[in-house]
Order: structure tokens, then sequence, then C-alpha cells
């Protein structure tokens, strides 16, 4: 969205607790069509990290390539990005977190740039439990190719051309708990109030953290007939319950409040607070998280909310045992094993 | 025939998994450590268990490493191959064989028949059938031994180092080389005319193949972060880098300062090895032909964001699948121009383990300073066979060369900064890391048009400003690549050859050849792809050049003429192509009837 952007800060800014304000994680303006879903998901991202309170050069972000993977440039505007090639930021967040494991990855992509052309890098991404946020700026076409069906449109799913889509929709959230994913959520880029706290927890989470985050595209695929359009969105969304993220610095034990809430504590401290949670659905159970997502699905309803989470779960660099120190932090020093180590091995060639 | 010593060419014909390669290695080590160069090569199929397997062995007092044609002894224990191995031995020749079966060929009258009974002498000595069948391997080397004249003492050493701490390995493999010795002098005249003597030829020299050099200078370079996906004949590159780092690089806490991710295909390793160099470590991959197919996406990226990173390409006998298990030097103009839109990248070219080593430690200081993809070209010649090389050597107080990249002081000091600027006129900017800063520095790295501060643009001017600045670049590099080793350069010869990596053994001897034949020619070896001003003066400087390669459409002399704009018809190609190593014989001989054509000619 193009407009002018007041120079000022208003009075009443609040600085979060590291001493910065939400203007300090804004980033340039955007120039996707007016309305995109998209934006709305930037503006999240922004709120989440100016109320997580992570410093903007802690976090990285990467993307491929389409109007969702553009958004980078328009948050966090003092955090390094990296917009790579199409569908294959899953295998560039994999070395930028294998090379600094001390940074926050926001890797975001499209429905297009993940659910074919990347679908490869995203389903290994997954299996290796890489370190990253995984935003799906899902719009059930390309956008930035004008309009085609991308392989997350719905069977009978029309968009502004006005040909029924006769495949089948590949559902991301399923897959990726079907291949092991430890944090599986989708949301909806016109619901903050669940989008921002969902952020939050996928940012706390110490392994792969899908978010598919349903962001209609307004100017090819937001018609009638169209399931990705607000209004069907709208009408057919069903949150698993209502989440809120609470950072704290204790450690804190899960505690089952009677009936329909849950808190998961995660490992830096922070807690997941769920309430209103379906019927008999807990998200740590993956077995109920499965029933639940089906369930939705023959219901023709769109679920949305925290799918899945395994809070115990291990990332990348556990799993590699890899040092604690950033390996782009080491020198000649300790990476060089010296001539005297040198001399031995010419021995063995002798 | 008269006595040649130290200067004959071997062969064995294996099956493929019997056990056999590390008693080849044996033999080979053995005449090494007698002091006399050797060059043993694998020759074999892609294929797990039962195909036909060859290794040769040449045996050459003047240090001629490269392959020679003709066998002078095979020793042939692949009943699938036997009849074309026998076929293949030189006039004069001899052929080692097992016995315990009578041979019902006819046999040949120009060579010697060699009987031993190695599967006889196994039974009757061993008892367990899987030691019966290894030893069978032992028993040759040891009869070897004694037809060639090599020392028991050898054996003795090599196996007390090889089993050490498993002691009671060494009665019994000593015991299989004295069956093969003992048989041979009950049985035979001995040493043969063709024999090994000790000599002091070989110093301090090391016995090892380019994938471990490679894996092992990747270590010493500083690369913290390795991706890859499997491929012939580059696998085995990042099996040294594990096992070197495994060893060397593991912290106070018993965890790697190291990570290793076999990806899910080459794409994807190029992608890690650009996220991992965009975030500050050191960064490589390694592949073969198919492999940089793949990645010409991500390497169009690194050149045009300008994003560091090192591959090695282990080139191998292409088009397509090709000729997998065999070596080539096919991949020279894909790499050079790899990616789509005005690409070019940086080659070193190695010719020896020595040169692995160095050059791929150093590309890492390369890549960084010259903020592109660097491409390590060696092949499988170089790759999976053991070349006599210098030793390695490590200077300990080298740093590392992080090229131009800002820290949190520079960026508090500096009063602007662009990513794309060119500030000291080199065509070089200066980069930045993430997580450097906690308000500068901070930009968004693309494969986008963008200006000079990296902001998105589709503006002709900023955009063909930043396509001059990678031209100048390209320039700067022409100074930073290593320079060519001008081999022979006497005044008044007019005519020279030219060669890169692998070629370096086979031209360096056909030089010998062609000298003894009144041709005199001049040399140049290039290491390094842009050619700098080195390279254009020596071409300069000759009327004649012979260009040789090993592919069919002559790629480097495409690349010289294509980049210096020489006259194509001053190059006259020595093309060898059939996924064999070239060898000396063909270069000397492609030359000599050239001269003779154009003789013919005038
Ligand atoms: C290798 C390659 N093929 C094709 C394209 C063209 N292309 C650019 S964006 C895009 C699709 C983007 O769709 P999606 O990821 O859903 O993003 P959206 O624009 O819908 O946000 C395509 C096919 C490309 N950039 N690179
Ligand atoms: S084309 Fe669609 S996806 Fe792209 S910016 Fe416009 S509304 Fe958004
Ligand atoms: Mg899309």
């Amino acid at each position: 969205m193009t407009y002018i952007k007041p120079a000022f800060r208003h009075p009443d800014a609040q600085k979060n607790s590291i001493g910065f304000y939400r203007k300090d994680y804004e980033g340039a303006l955007s120039t996707l069509c007016a309305g995109c879903g998209h934006d709305s998901i930037s503006s999240a991202i922004i709120q989440a990290c100016f109320e997580l309170a992570i410093e903007p050069h802690k976090i990285a972000k990467l993307s491929g390539i389409g109007c969702s993977s553009k958004t980078p440039a328009y948050y966090l505007g003092q955090s390094h990005g990296f917009n790579t090639v199409h569908g294959r930021m899953p295998s560039v967040a994999t070395g930028a977190y294998l090379a600094n494991r001390d940074l926050k990855y926001i890797g975001v992509s499209g429905d297009g740039d993940s659910a074919s052309i990347g679908m490869g890098q995203f389903v290994h991404a997954i299996r290796r439990n890489l370190n990253v946020v995984y935003i799906i700026m899902n719009n059930g076409c390309y956008g930035l190719t004008k309009g085609q069906d991308s392989a997350t449109a719905d069977a009978g799913s029309m968009s502004r051309k006005g040909a029924p889509n006769p495949f089948e929709a590949i559902d991301m959230p399923s897959l990726a708990l079907e291949l092991g994913a430890t944090f599986v959520g989708r949301s909806f880029s016109g619901d903050k109030a669940q989008l921002i706290p969902m952020i939050k927890a996928a940012l706390s989470h110490p392994g792969f953290a899908l978010l598919d985050v349903i962001s209609p595209c307004v100017t090819f695929n937001n018609n009638k007939g169209s399931t990705k359009s607000y209004d069907y969105t709208r009408e057919h969304i069903e949150a698993t319950g209502t989440i809120d993220f609470v950072p704290i610095e204790q450690e804190i034990t899960v505690d089952y409040k009677e009936g329909s809430s849950k808190e998961i504590a995660l490992h830096d401290g922070s807690i997941i607070e769920l309430s209103k949670l379906a019927n008999g659905f807990d998200p740590t159970d993956k077995l109920s998280s499965i029933l639940k997502m089906h369930e939705a699905r023959t219901k023709g309803q769109i679920l949305t909310g925290l799918m899945y989470i395994d809070p115990d779960t291990k990332g990348l660099h556990d799993l590699l045992q890899t040092s604690d120190t950033p390996l782009n932090t080491m020198g000649a020093d300790v990476l060089n094993p010296g001539q005297a180590a040198l001399a031995k091995i010419n021995s063995e060639f002798r | 025939m008269s006595v040649r010593i130290n200067d004959f060419v071997i062969r064995f014909a294996n099956v493929n998994g019997t056990g056999s390669a590390s008693a080849n290695n044996m033999f080979a080590k053995s005449i090494f450590r007698m002091g006399v160069p050797v060059s043993p090569k694998n020759i074999f199929p892609s294929n797990i268990q039962g195909l036909p397997t060859w290794y040769e062995v040449r045996v050459s007092e003047k240090g001629y490493m490269g392959r020679r044609e003709g066998i002078d002894l095979m020793v042939a224990v692949n009943p699938q191959s036997f009849t074309k191995d026998v076929a293949s031995i030189k006039p004069g020749g001899y052929l080692l064989y097992d016995s315990t079966k009578p041979l019902y060929d006819d046999r040949r009258q120009d060579i010697t028949y060699i009987g031993v009974p190695m599967t006889a002498l196994c039974l009757a000595n061993y008892e367990v059938p899987r030691l019966q069948q290894l030893f069978k391997n032992i028993v040759y080397v040891g009869a070897l031994s004694k037809l060639l004249d090599i020392e028991v003492k050898v054996f003795e050493d090599i196996f007390a180092e090889q089993f050490a701490g498993k002691e009671k390995l060494i009665a019994p493999n000593l015991q299989a080389i004295e069956l093969g010795r003992k048989y041979i002098e009950d049985h035979y005249d001995f040493p043969l005319n063709i024999r090994v003597s000790r000599r002091d030829l070989v110093r301090d020299s090391i016995l090892v193949d380019g994938n471990t050099a490679c894996g092992l200078g990747a270590v010493y370079g500083g690369a913290t972060v390795a991706a890859w996906y499997p491929i012939t004949p580059s696998t085995s590159l990042m099996d040294a880098f594990d096992k070197y780092a495994s060893k060397l690089r593991i912290d106070a806490e018993g965890k790697k300062n190291y990570a290793i991710v076999q990806m899910e295909d080459e794409l994807a390793s190029m992608g890690v090895v650009l996220g991992a160099s965009w975030n500050g470590a050191r960064s490589f991959t390694a592949t073969s032909g198919p492999g940089i197919s793949l990645m010409s996406e991500f390497i169009g990226l690194s050149y045009f964001a300008e994003v560091p990173g090192v591959v090695v390409d282990v080139q191998r006998g292409g088009p397509s699948t090709g000729m997998p298990t065999r070596t080539q030097q096919s991949d020279i103009l894909l790499a050079a121009y790899a990616s789509h839109g005005d690409t070019k990248h940086i080659l070193l070219f190695p010719s020896t383990p020595k040169e692995c080593f160095d050059m791929m430690a150093d590309s890492f200081d390369l890549a960084e300073r010259l903020q592109t993809m660097i491409f390590m070209m060696t092949d499988l010649d170089l790759g999976m066979n053991d070349h006599m090389s210098p030793p390695f050597d490590w200077n300990d107080s080298r740093e590392y060369d992080r090229g131009k990249v800002l820290n949190v002081r520079q960026l508090e000091e500096v009063k602007s900064w662009g990513r794309y600027r060119d500030p000291d006129g080199d065509g070089i900017p200066y980069r930045t890391l993430p997580g450097t800063h906690p308000t500068k520095g901070a930009y968004f790295t693309r494969g986008t048009s963008r200006d000079e501060d990296a902001k998105y643009t589709e503006e002709s001017a900023p955009y063909v400003r930043n396509m001059q600045r990678l031209q100048v670049k390209w320039e700067t590099a022409k100074t930073m690549v290593p320079k060519p080793e001008i081999v022979r350069n006497e005044a008044g010869v007019s005519e020279a050859i030219i060669y890169f990596g692998t070629t370096a053994w086979a031209a360096q001897e056909s030089l010998d050849i062609l000298e003894d034949q009144g041709i005199n020619l001049n040399a140049m070896r290039v290491k390094a792809f842009p050619f700098g001003n080195e390279v254009v003066e020596f071409l300069a400087n000759h009327d004649t050049v012979y260009v040789i390669e090993q592919n069919r459409d002559a790629q480097f002399k495409t690349l010289l003429v294509n980049e210096l704009g020489e006259d194509p018809a001053k190059f006259i190609s020595v093309l060898n192509y059939d996924g064999f190593p070239i060898t000396a014989d063909f270069v000397s001989q492609t030359i000599q009837a050239r001269k003779l054509a154009t003789v013919g000619n005038i």
C-alpha cells in the first residue's frame, strides 16, 4: 500500500522494554496493492517483534520470490534481509542459521513459493527442524505473475479469471504435521488478535514453526467463488481456541486449568495461554491435532489457531551437535588445527 | 626384452567389492616406500558390486605421473574380463594369474604366463572363508614383490602401521605375502626384466588424492558450514572434510566447530552456502557437473547479490549422466558462465593434491575478498586417485582475510555507507553482516536490480552502473587470482603449449618426448580464470599455441578466444575426451602429426 507516512513520532508512542519504539521495527513503504492481505501480516510481524522486545538486528528475515516474498522490505528495516530465489528460501535460511545460531530467523514465503517450486525445500526444512518462523502468506494464487491458481487453491475455487480449479489443494499445515513439524499454526491476515500472539509464540519456539496465514489477494483472488477471499474466509473460519502469549523470564510449569484452557511453557520461559479450546482438543497431542484438522476439513471449515506444538523439541544445531558459540564468530585460532597437526597428517600419506 | 628398472605399467583386473582395492593400494605404496615415484589410477564402474574394476600403477624413475598406455604386467584375477585383459598386455609383457584352475584359452606366444594358485594356497592356509577370499589379494601382492624385487621389509612396516592396536592381524597378512613370494621362488625365475630398485626420489612427498586434500584444505581454510548432495566423484571430498573436522574441530564440551548437512539436492546445497556466507561463515559445497547445472540459479544470485561462496566441481564425463566414473575437464564453460544473464565466475585449476589443499584454503579468502562464487575445478582423476605430491604445509601465523566487512566500530565511525558503493574504485563494495549493529548496516540482499544503497530500483542508470562496477571488480579479480606457471619460456621459440589441471602431467612429459624429436616448445600452466596479464603476455609472445584439454569442444580455447579476443587461428587444440586421463604419447603424437600436416601443406 502506498501512502505518505507521518514522519513525526506520536507523543504517546510507547517504548518497549529494551527502549525501542514500534517505528524501529517498521520497514520501507509497501508497494503491494492496497488491501493486500500480505501488508496486514507485515504489520503483525512488526507488532509481534516490538512487543517481544527483540533487538531488531538480532532478527534476520528471509524470503523467496513473489509478492509475499517482497514484504521483508516493509518490516524490520533495521534487520538484515535476504530475498533469495523462487522456492529456495528454506535452504538459504538453513545456511544462515547454521552460521549464527544466536539470531531469530523469520522466513516468508508464498503458497506458490512453498507449495510448488519450493515444496522440496519446505519439506526438508521441516525434517531438519530448522529454527525458523516459516510464514506462508497464502492467497491460493500466484499474485506476482498475475493470478494463476496455486497448489493451495481448493478444488472448485474460482479466481478472478473464472474457471474452477480442477485439482485438489495441498494443505500445508496437514502436510507439515505429517512430516513431523514441531509447531503448526494457521491464521488469517484479517485477524490480528490471533496472528500477533501466534507469531510471538512461533518466535519463541526452538525449532521449525509453520504459520500458514490466509492472506487474500485483492487483485486476483478476492472474487465471489474464491475460497481464499476475505468474505469466504470470514464466513468459514473456525478457531481451535483463542491464543495469548505471555513472555516471562522465570521458569513456569504447565498448569492445566479446568475445562477448555491450557498453558504451554516454552523453553525460554514464556508461556502460550490457550483458552476456549475446541471440545477435546489438545494441541500437544499429535493425534488430537490430526483429528481436529481432518474434522474441520470435512466440515468445510477453515481451521485457525495453534494446531500443534511440541515445546520440548530440539532444533537443527542441537541435532547436529554443533558448538554453542555461533560458527560465524570463530577465527583462525579456533578453526585452524595448525602446522603440527598437518605434519602428522602428512606422515599418514607416506 | 632388456631390463627396465623403475619404468613400467602394471594393471590389476579385479571384481568390484572383493577387497582388492586395499591390496592394490598397498602395492602402490610399497613402491613409493622404495623411494620410487608411482602413479596409481582406479578404473571403476558405476556399480557397487560384481562388475569388473581395474587398478593401474605407473612406475616412473623420471617422475612421469601421467597415465601411460601399454600394460607391461597384468594381474588378471577376474574371470569375467580375463580374455580381454590378456589381450591388452603389450607384446613381451607378463601375465600373473590364479592357476588354481587350468587355463582353457589359447595361450599368447608373445607374453610370459606366470601362474600362482592363489585360491588353492589360501584354502590350504586359512580356515575362515572370508579370509580365504581376502588373502588371495595379498598373495598376489607377495608374488609381485618377489617378481619385481620389492623388499619384504616394506610390507612388514606397512602392516605394523596399519594394524597398530590389532597386532594379531600382522602375522596372517605377512604369511600371505610370504606364500606368494615362496611360490615364485620355487617355480619361476625372478626378478623379471621389469623391476623396482630402491631410490631416493620421493623424498618428503606424500601420496594422497585430491578430494582428501580439498577436504583438508577446507578445514584449514576455516570452512564451518558444508552442504552437499552425494555424487561421484565428489563424495569422498565431503567424507574427508568430515573425517578431519571431527578430529580437529571439536570444542571443550565435545561439540562441533563446524556443521555438515547432507541436503536434499544440489540446489539446496548451494542455498546453504549462500545463506551461511551471507551470515558471515565460511561455507562450501562439493559436487560434479550435474550438480553445477542444478545450482546455476543460485550461482547467478551469488554473482549479482555479491555473496561469497566456494564450490568444488570434481568433473566427470558428461554430458548428462555421461560417464560418471570417468574423468574429463568438460565443465569449464558451464562453470565460467553459469546462470542466466551476464555472469562470469572465478575458476581455480589445481594440478596436484598440494595445490588442492592450498587453493581450497585460499579460495575462502578469495571468495570473501571478491564477494563472489569461487569454483575449484578438479576432476575425477585428481580427486579420486592418489597422486605423489609435495607435503601440505601451513603458516601458523596466517590469519583469514575476510575481505571488506564492516564491524561494529567501523559502522559507528563511517559517515555514510551503501552496500553497493565503490569507495575504493576497485569494484569491491563493503559488506555488513546480520547481527552486527543495532541501528546501522542493515540492508535487503536481493537478486533484483537495486541502487548503490541496495534500494530496489527499476531505473536503467543505477542498474547499468552496477553492472559496470561488477566489471571493474572482474578486472580486480584478475590481479588476485593465482598467476600461471610459466613452465618453459625460451627466447626465440615461437610455439607453445598451454594446459591446466590434471593435463599437467601428460603435458610436461610430452615436452620431453617432443624435445627428443627435435621439437622445442614453450609451456604455460594456467591456474585460474579470469586470465591475468601473464597469460596475455605469454600468448602474445607465441605464434602458435597448442591448447591441451580433456573435452571434445575445446572449451578452454573458447574461453581464451572469447575473453582475450585472440585470433582463433593461433590455437591448435589437443583434445582427449575418452574418459581416461590424457597421456603424454597422445599429446606428443597429436602435436607431431599436426606439425607434419602443416609441413605437408607448404
Ligand atoms: C525460477 C522462477 N520461475 C518463475 C518465476 C516467476 N514467479 C515469480 S513469483 C511467482 C509466483 C509467486 O506466487 P506466490 O509464492 O504464491 O506469491 P504471491 O505473489 O502470491 O504472494 C512466480 C511463478 C521466478 N521468479 N523464478
Ligand atoms: S497481486 Fe495480489 S498478492 Fe500481489 S500485491 Fe496485489 S493483492 Fe497482494
Ligand atoms: Mg500466492
